[in-house]
């Protein structure tokens, strides 16, 4: 891309997906980006953090020499515990994704769409990985955000009016929030909530195939 | 009661047969039962169907019965780390359920507990729903999913008593105790067996009932994704 458009870097995206996180709450982080978030959780927001291996307050990483083959987080990482570290097994572990007691959970993306699908497991032909837990988390927690880079390496959108990828789970996604913005779905489209540091709203509009209302 | 056995090989003695299904217990390769794996290679039974959340790595958990050919299908959510895995199934050789994380785990919970289906809403509008029957309750739209009976669970625990009362460490515990109530007949492998008396009636993790055979060894409990932070951080 060598007319690159400003925005957001990984940890910029990863910062302003923290603001989302709300106080007392429990929450599920995705791989990748998602991770990131951890590292941005605004002062006086106290949330704790499931991963849907097994766990309930999940630390940092441990320093080398600490690390535990038996504590891992979904990303197969190796972690640290909490004084208010909570284990289970993976049946509880869903049982609560499944039963909305998880607020929110932030999640890769590699589409999504106007009407809130999100597509981020497979790859027809090409990739095989699996969905994880990520089917479960859009169908049971409270609020999805979805965070990812508005377009592809070629420079194709991202965020479309309908997924040409597996669905994850459909209309499932409240808040997008790319390299170059924060989008909401909302009856009809979507709506711009933000721009990224150096994106006009016309930048914006030119990376989004979806429909852009209000 | 003493569920005991010398090995790995004395502990499955009986129950292995071609075109099995047998559960299995870890989360990547946290908590895997690896002594039981490598026993079932070492028996070459063959055309398996292992419900397992991860299909190992290359040469490491249910990575080696991929290598050499066991497995006719797996059921699994993530496969993602296995290059001989994705060989073969792209090439259309090996046979792949993916079912949703939550999904598998309480068709493992659903099984052992004798509820051969369930209504959830995870999957609803994907191709996990396609073929599968759809329910509305109060006004939202759920699909019918099985439980999974197998033939053999095979889990990895921390702590035993003689009895086959196991108690898990930290996030091994995963797929454990919902993979050992699925199958008919259970082994375990674990770090340690205790004697009787010695573990807390109150902090038992999974009851003896679920559990018929025990073994123990050393385990290589391998770390498959080392991530460290710099002292000075904190």
């Amino acid at each position: 891309m060598a007319d690159a458009i400003k925005g957001w870097d990984r940890n910029q995206i990863a910062a302003r997906a923290a603001l989302e996180l709300r106080d007392g709450t429990y929450v599920n982080l995705g791989i990748g980006i998602p991770t990131l978030v951890s590292n941005y959780i605004p002062a006086g927001v106290n949330v704790t953090l499931q991963s849907e291996n097994g766990m309930l307050g999940m630390g940092p990483f441990p320093v080398e020499g600490d690390e535990d083959p038996d504590l891992i987080n979904a990303g197969k990482q190796t972690i640290t515990e909490l004084p208010q570290t909570a284990y289970f097994d993976s049946a509880q572990s869903f049982a609560m994704i499944r039963g909305g007691k998880i607020a929110m959970a932030i999640l890769g993306a590699m589409e999504v769409s106007e009407a809130g699908d999100l597509a981020n497991w497979m790859i027809p032909g090409k990739l095989v990985k699996g969905m994880g837990g990520a089917m479960d988390l859009v169908a049971g927690v409270g609020r999805v955000v979805v965070v990812m880079d508005h377009t592809s390496k070629h420079g194709e959108s991202k965020v479309l009016r309908e997924c040409t990828l597996p669905l994850t789970g459909k209309a499932v996604v409240n808040r997008i929030i790319t390299n170059l913005g924060v989008l909401d779905v909302v009856a009809g489209g979507l709506k711009i909530v933000e721009l990224a540091d150096g994106v006009s709203e016309a930048d914006l509009r030119a990376a989004t195939e979806a429909r852009i209302v209000g | 009661m003493n569920k005991e056995y010398a090995s790995a090989s004395a502990a499955l003695e009986g129950l292995l047969f071609d075109g099995m299904t047998i559960a299995s217990g870890g989360f990547g390769l946290c908590g895997i039962p690896e002594l039981l794996i490598e026993a079932i290679k070492n028996a070459g039974t063959k055309d398996l169907t292992i419900a397992s959340n991860n299909a190992g790595v290359d040469g490491f958990g249910l990575g080696v019965l991929l290598a050499t050919r066991q497995v006719k299908k797996m059921i699994s959510s993530y496969v993602g780390e296995n290059a001989e895995f994705m060989r073969q199934y792209l090439s259309g050789e090996l046979e792949l359920e993916f079912t949703p994380q939550g999904t598998l785990a309480e068709r493992l919970r659903a099984g052992g507990a004798g509820i051969p289906g369930f209504y959830t809403k995870t999957g609803v509008g994907t191709v996990i729903a396609e073929g599968k029957e759809h329910k509305d309750f109060n006004g939202q739209t759920y699909i019918l999913e099985r439980g999974i009976v197998a033939d053999l669970s095979i889990v990895k625990a921390w702590k035993a008593d003689p009895s086959g009362n196991l108690v898990f460490r930290k996030t091994a515990r995963n797929f454990n105790p919902p993979a050992a109530t699925a199958g008919k007949i259970c082994v375990a492998e674990v770090e340690e067996i205790v004697p009787l008396g010695s573990l807390d009636p109150d902090l038992i993790h999974l009851p003896g009932i679920y559990v018929h055979r025990l073994i123990t060894g050393p385990h290589e409990k391998r770390i498959e994704n080392r991530t460290t932070r710099k002292k000075e951080t904190l």
